[in-house]
């Protein structure tokens, strides 16, 4: 019985390489709570795909300075570098996702060239493309697409943004949309479509109200610097909503695997939890969970009761200072190391069937392709 | 209350970022506690809609209302407030122009929503503006209502552009009562009476982060604070030891006689078990030459640094107060 229970919290192992030797498999989105490493792993799996033999590209959105440097993304110039080429025809290459830059072609792609301009230079839209929260995320799903429509690569390895929550990534794309589909933005944009003033007053007596609150709260230039931009806008609403759609639709396609990033922490394990489910509910394939940064205690057969109690001993005769620092350092790896276990559990008997690999924490950040190889080893040895 | 010599003599309003998850909301929390320590008091404002403090203290969730959430050691409180910035566009609106009613409609058609989205630059000034404002107030006595107030920030990679309202709200209302308002709170958050203070863990993204996010600051002539080196790691092992367990060298030998002497293992066992912690060792030294590295790098910034220790059961109440205390033997409350 008691048997029965360890095994039951026993993951099934994640096999790394069976998804990466796949040729069925075209994307990998690597997505995690904030600062989980997923930069990381993504640029690790998509080496190591290269070095079994796949034409992979790593979209990443923010590497650190050193592993950009190592992998030679020194600019952001929004197209894939060749980073490496390997035995077996298998390539390398990496990309830095430049946000606003995305942004600007899909609305040179779907607006009139003298459209085009008026918006880019609307100060609304400035705004818009360098901070609205979930830019980024919409901007790497569309850069997805634009890399799995060329068809150039076989396999392309998706980073997502940094975000507190995972599901930023997915709700992006709605959240854009929602946002186009306001009220507010119908109602600036109704004149136009109505093809003139009146439409303002038949529309909504309401809105005389409003524009006055707006500009006296503004200024009359903003309230119509915001409706020429809206107006502008609204020639590529349509194209923004179709190509959202596709990329969610490509998301949910066989050819995609999820590996969901997380640190053996509460926070991070709670939100991969939620990742999962979601992703059950969006019938978006899960490859399985990575859990990044895990501790071991090569001395682990010294339990931390009895490592700090004879550190105690020891400190308390005065003896063999060394030992008792030692052991005091040990006492609490045993006890990071058992937190780090039970946070897993708490995953495990929630997703029993979720496939998971650890990947140990490294003395040192992963900054070169040596590291990022070492990684891919150990994700591939579960 | 009690008078004290602190870092940050003057400050009013302490503005705290870094970056995701190194700990603002706890050294914001912590902050606030030892600043009310002696009688005080001080404000501890949330600009996220995410009720961290109300998690960090154990409450249930914060309403858009000051209220006193804390009592500082040696007596003094703790007031918190989270800024939702719909309602801080109607308060504007009413304090400003009494407009309650055309806010209420303004809000139902989703324009705050909106324009919030569109221009983050106004939801920024719509909540910086509540905060000043909570920093700016005086009692009917004249003197200010809150002796510090605590702001639980963005993380530094928004910082700059967060506090910088003037700059981000001139492309898009040149004149105007936005243009004002955010005048205002540039008056007070540019002033002398502000600090912005980083987190950081000693980790190369951080780290880098910190600088970068300093440089940026300054750049844009805002007061950069101090430094908050968080989940800081304390051994006992000595210097040396780390040393020589770097290049090989750790006296594995006098860590087996220990073993032995303190009756945890014997013979051979006892080597094979110091063999497995010398391990444990020599990793650790590892990560703290890294760490040195790093402290040196946040030591260019020079600005004033303080440490907080990891605490190995996670931040409850009692491990706040534990910071809180640290702050103020490290001066910097
Ligand atoms: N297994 C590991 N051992 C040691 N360091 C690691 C490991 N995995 C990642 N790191 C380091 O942790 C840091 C954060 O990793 P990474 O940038 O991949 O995270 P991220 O999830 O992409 O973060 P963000 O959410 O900020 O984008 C990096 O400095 C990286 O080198
Ligand atoms: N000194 C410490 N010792 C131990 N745990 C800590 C310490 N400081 C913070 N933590 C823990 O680290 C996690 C992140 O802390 P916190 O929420 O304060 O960070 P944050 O920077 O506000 O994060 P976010 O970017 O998500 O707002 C929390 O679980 C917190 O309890
Ligand atoms: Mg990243
Ligand atoms: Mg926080």
């Amino acid at each position: 019985m008691k048997d029965a229970k360890r095994s039951a919290a026993r993951p099934v192992p994640l096999d790394i390489d069976a998804i990466i030797d796949d040729p069925g498999t075209r994307i990998i989105v690597c997505c995690g709570a904030g600062g989980v490493g997923k930069t990381t792993t993504a640029a690790a799996l998509g080496l190591r795909a290269a070095e079994r033999g796949r034409c992979a590209v790593v979209l990443t959105v923010d590497p650190a300075r050193r592993l950009a440097q190592s992998m030679g993304l020194t600019e952001l110039d929004n197209t894939p570098r060749l980073v490496s080429r390997h035995e077996g025809g298998g390539q390398l290459y990496a990309m830095m996702l430049d946000m606003k830059r995305t942004f600007d072609e899909i609305i040179e792609a779907h607006a009139d060239p003298e459209r085009a301009r008026q918006i880019l230079s609307n100060p609304f839209y400035q705004s818009l493309s360098s901070s609205f929260s979930g830019t980024q995320e919409y901007m790497a799903m569309e850069k997805l697409g634009q890399l799995r429509r060329s068809d150039e690569w076989d396999l392309i390895v998706v980073d997502t943004p940094p975000s507190r929550s995972a599901l930023d990534f997915l709700d992006a794309p709605e959240r854009l949309g929602r946002f186009l589909d306001g009220r507010f933005i119908r109602l600036l944009t109704a004149p136009a479509k109505a093809g003139g003033r009146s439409a303002f007053k038949l529309l909504n007596a309401g809105f005389g109200l409003v524009a006055g609150a707006m500009t006296k709260l503004l200024g009359a230039q903003v309230l119509k610097d915001l409706q020429t931009f809206v107006s502008a806008l609204d020639a590529v609403f349509g194209g923004f909503r179709q190509r959202a759609e596709l990329t969610y639709k490509l998301l949910q396609a066989p050819g995609t695997a999820f590996v969901v990033v997380a640190a053996p922490e509460r926070d991070a394990m709670r939100e991969a939890s939620y990742f999962v489910e979601r992703l059950a509910e969006e019938r978006m394939p899960l490859a399985g969970l990575v859990v990044n940064r895990v501790h071991d205690a090569p001395a682990n057969g010294l339990s931390a009761a009895r490592s700090a109690a004879a550190a105690e001993d020891l400190e308390s005769r005065g003896e063999h200072e060394l030992t008792a620092a030692v052991l005091r350092l040990h006492t609490g790896r045993m006890q990071l190391v058992a937190r780090e276990h039970r946070e897993q559990e708490h995953f495990v008997s929630a997703h029993p069937t979720v496939p998971v690999v650890q990947v140990r924490a490294m003395s040192e950040d992963v900054h070169d392709l040596a590291g990022l190889r070492q990684i891919g080893e150990l994700l591939a040895s579960a | 209350m009690e008078s004290r010599d602190t870092d940050w003599d003057g400050v009013r309003l302490h503005v705290v970022t870094g970056k995701g998850g190194t700990g603002k909301t706890t050294v914001a929390a912590a902050l606030a506690l030892a600043l009310a320590a002696g009688g005080r008091k001080v404000l501890l404002v949330e600009v996220e809609g995410r009720q961290g403090i109300a998690q960090i203290f154990d409450l249930p969730p914060l309403p858009y209302e000051e209220r006193k959430i804390a009592v500082a050691p040696s007596g003094g409180d703790v007031y918190a407030l989270s800024v939702d910035p719909e309602e801080a566009m109607l308060d504007y609106l009413e304090m400003f122009y009494g407009m309650r009613r055309a806010g209420r409609a303004l809000t139902k058609m989703g324009v705050v929503d909106f324009a919030t989205t569109v221009a983050p630059g106004f939801r920024d000034v719509l909540v910086t503006g509540k905060t000043t404002e909570a920093v700016r107030r005086r009692g009917k006595n004249g003197k200010r209502v809150y002796d510090a107030v605590v702001l639980d920030a963005p993380p530094t990679g928004r910082i700059t552009r967060f506090l910088n309202v003037t700059q981000e709200v001139a492309g898009l209302a040149r004149v105007g009562p936005i243009k004002n308002h955010s005048d205002l709170v540039s008056g007070v958050v540019k002033s002398p009476e502000t600090a912005v203070h980083f987190v950081t863990l000693l980790e190369e993204m951080p780290v880098q982060e910190t600088l970068d996010g300093i440089a940026e600051l300054r750049e844009a002539g805002l007061p950069a604070g101090g430094v908050f080196i968080n989940m800081v790691r304390e051994s006992q092992l000595p210097r040396t030891a780390l040393d020589k367990a770097v290049k090989g060298g750790f006296d594995v030998t006098e860590l087996a006689l220990g073993l032995k002497a303190a009756g945890l293992a014997d013979g051979a066992d006892a080597d094979a078990v110091a063999e497995a912690l010398a391990g444990e060792v020599v990793e650790y030294a590892h990560r703290a030459v890294l760490e040195h590295e790093e402290r040196e790098a946040l030591s260019e910034a020079a600005l004033p640094r303080y440490e907080l220790p990891l605490l190995a059961d996670g931040v409850d109440l009692a491990g706040l107060y534990e910071l809180a205390e640290s702050i103020r033997t490290q001066g910097a409350a």
